[in-house]
């Protein structure tokens, strides 16, 4: 879009000469809010703590236009230029790679675009991010706002007060805690702390089948809460909540929103490899508001703050089934690959898989790479022929792993896909090649933490068949034996 | 600052391996849009396939084929008053999951720089039809300032070759959410620029995908009364 500046104030223009791109108009003028003007509730609702673009908004621009004027309404750069390098203001990418040019229908120039994120629309030189300075809706909350009858454990309660306590005080904190802890009910409290506040609160996880099982979940902690889920394609785009459960990227679409953030699974994809992620979640919060990071598996690094004091963070190392973690075997098996070219596995591979067929126990097979898995399959059908595969591109996942839960399939081999989320109530885990470099201290420990999940089985073998141990296998199971003595120490476990 | 940038493959963004050879070595080097990964998965569309709307015969069930033609085209050309202005429609690959994506992220969510990925192929394919005008298939203005661009128009301009711009629409709405009787009983949605003589002309029409083949016999209709003397069209996908 083209704008002109007259008396202080950036107008629409469809003239060429008079007019330019917003990105060439250095200082964006901001009108004074008028106190006296009628806004639009509906607009306030969509865009309260947002930044969007003209087409997310289904309101005529005129309106919009009235409302900028008025002050309620504000315009920023979607590209901003330092000199001549370019930024992408939502997803903040500055990679020359991720630009493209095209001849732009709306302001008639050559008009420089984002790639990075255009998947949430396109962002380019012409684009003004649209965003909210009028007064924040009204929420009403009912005296008693969380519903949740559920006990917690002497670990999660600890790490429950922890989180009230950062959400209060709009401090960081990272709540690392094992798999099968229960982390999302150590949530609960701070969750009603911000709202009894009136503070505005996110929790945002990577992946969309993670919002879609929270959702419910939340909707009946906090019955009369309003409750926004949001993912690609999700109906609530519009919906302003007290209460939001996003995927990390529909955080791209937020600007200065929430009080507090929590962050689920922050060591995982695609978190931790999108720089244009971190960048969404920072751009989200208020500058002065609460993060929590929930994670099993910090990396080396914030395990390092950890430890030398620089990081906020408290511990669950106990299950909730106050029974201690599997703690992974090593077993060499040699040139393991070598022999798959031939159509052959190793021997004590091969006696491990037979006795969980034979002893009808249900067990997960990890494999660095599809192509492998793919060649040990028809090998492995020998001992059973419903035994299955699944990797990321396959199309029959969720019905695998659904076959998988109805005990369906003996043995499931599978890619590092089913590193995290799933849970199988009674397995054994096993890992062929756990040297492969994809095998990092935080997926063996995810991968570990498949054993052992529910209170009847509490028990579940974990084996790491290895040509060489390495150190991230070293770590990983350092790693589960000190959670297990912290929580032996602290008097979480039973045994 | 990347000093020496490697070129990376424009629908996945992953690096692209050159290939090494004497090939390489000795004839200049082409550029490089996409990785081979992602060009494997396009289908190219070759073997028998129908006379008009280049519809490949090998997925179609026998019953939906009449002679050289495809039951739909066959039907076309049985009405008096669409027979005969559509000559040959080319395409270049089946309308696959894959391609979809990269269709929709070009013209949807707005990619223009995948244009250069079909580039290769337009280049080709227009080399060898020698047309003289190539029009791409108009949006109505709503509908341009939406997206920003015309995908067709920018596939043209990515290939090299000048557009002339003898229609504009004068409908606006949706052709996506039509059914097939609706799309053929449309009225006409074009005009014809009166301007430039048509007489005896090869005209090309350019749009992304040919699905019932109605909005490009409604283009070639209007051209071929206008006394253009062949109409074809291009399209990405079929």
């Amino acid at each position: 879009m083209r704008f002109t500046i007259k008396n202080g104030i950036l107008l629409p223009s469809n003239t060429i000469e008079d007019s330019r791109p917003i990105s060439q108009i250095p200082a964006l003028p901001q009108p004074p809010l008028n106190q006296d003007y009628h806004f639009n509730g509906n607009l306030q609702q969509l865009l309260t703590g947002k930044q969007l673009l003209l087409n997310d908004i289904p309101f005529p621009l005129n309106e919009i236009q009235s409302h900028y004027e008025n002050g309620y309404v504000t315009y920023r750069h979607g590209i901003i230029y330092k000199g001549k390098q370019p930024a992408c203001a939502r997803c903040g990418n500055k990679d020359q790679q991720w630009f493209a040019y095209y001849p732009c229908a709306r302001c008639g120039e050559t008009c420089l675009y984002c790639r990075q994120c255009i998947m949430m629309g396109r962002i380019s030189g012409c684009t003004p991010l649209i965003g909210w300075n009028g007064p924040v809706p009204d929420t009403i909350h009912p005296e008693k706002i969380s519903q949740w009858q559920g006990t917690l454990s002497k670990g999660q309660s600890e790490a429950s007060n922890r989180v009230v306590g950062a959400i209060q005080e709009n401090k960081e904190l990272l709540v690392w805690a094992v798999c099968g802890a229960g982390k999302t009910e150590v949530l609960f409290a701070g969750i009603e702390a911000a709202l009894a506040a009136k503070k505005r609160i996110c929790i945002a996880t990577p992946r969309t089948d993670v919002v879609l099982e929270l959702t419910p979940r939340l909707k009946a902690a906090f019955p009369e809460i309003t409750v926004a889920s949001l993912y690609g394609g999700s109906e609530d785009r519009h919906l302003y909540a007290p209460l939001t459960i996003a995927t990390t990227h529909q955080l791209l679409r937020f600007y200065h929103a929430f009080d507090a953030l929590i962050l689920d699974e922050v060591d995982a994809f695609p978190y931790t490899v999108e720089e244009s992620l971190q960048h969404a979640a920072i751009q989200a919060r208020n500058p002065a508001s609460a993060m929590i990071y929930l994670t099993a598996t910090p990396n080396e690094k914030w395990q390092r703050e950890c430890r030398s004091g620089k990081r906020a963070f408290t511990t669950i190392p106990a299950r909730f089934h106050r029974h201690p973690l599997p703690v992974p075997e090593f077993i060499w098996c040699g040139n393991w690959q070598k022999r798959l070219q031939k159509n052959r596995m190793p021997v004590n591979v091969l006696r491990w898989i037979n006795e969980r067929i034979q002893a009808n126990k249900q067990a997960l097979v990890f494999f660095p790479h599809i192509s492998l898995m793919e060649t040990a399959l028809p090998i492995l059908r020998q001992f059973a022929q419903t035994i299955e595969a699944v990797h990321a591109e396959d199309p029959d996942r969720k019905e695998k792993v659904q076959k998988m839960r109805a005990k369906e399939i003996p043995l499931l081999l599978t890619t590092t896909i089913l590193e995290r989320g799933v849970t199988f109530p009674n397995i054994d885990v096993a890992v062929i090649g756990a040297e492969d470099t994809i095998f990092t201290e935080s997926a063996l420990v995810q991968i570990a933490g498949r054993a052992g999940r529910s209170k009847d089985h509490p028990k579940g073998k974990i084996t790491f068949f290895h040509y060489g141990k390495t150190d991230e296998m070293l770590k990983a199971k350092r790693q589960i034996i000190e959670m297990n003595r912290e929580g032996l120490k602290r008097g979480l476990l039973d045994c | 600052m990347h000093l020496f940038p490697q070129d990376r493959c424009l629908i996945c963004h992953e690096i692209i391996h050159p290939a090494i050879g004497w090939g390489a070595l000795f004839s200049q080097e082409k550029e490089h849009f996409i990785c081979p990964k992602c060009d494997g998965r396009f289908e190219k569309i070759d073997g028998e396939a129908c006379r008009i709307c280049n519809r490949p015969f090998h997925s179609l069930d026998g019953k939906f084929r009449d002679g050289n033609l495809c039951h739909d085209c066959y039907r076309w050309e049985e009405e008096p008053e669409w027979q005969g202005f559509l000559d040959k429609n080319n395409s270049l690959f089946l309308y696959n999951d894959f391609l979809k994506e990269v269709i929709a992220k070009f013209k949807f969510r707005g990619d223009y720089v995948l244009a250069k990925v079909f580039a290769p192929f337009f280049k080709d394919e227009l080399a060898r039809i020698a047309p003289d005008f190539l029009v791409p298939i108009p949006l109505s203005r709503e509908r341009l300032v939406e997206r920003g661009f015309n995908q067709a128009a920018a596939l043209l301009i990515a290939s090299g070759y000048p557009t002339t711009e003898l229609l504009t629409r004068i409908h606006s709405e949706k052709q996506s959410k039509k059914s097939r009787s609706e799309r053929i009983h449309l009225p006409q949605v074009f005009k014809v620029e009166p301007n430039i003589s048509l007489e005896g002309k090869k005209v090309v029409l350019v749009d992304d995908i040919y699905t019932t083949g109605s909005t490009l016999r409604h283009a070639a209709k209007l051209l071929k009364e206008a006394g253009a003397a062949s109409i074809q069209s291009l399209t990405i996908a079929r």
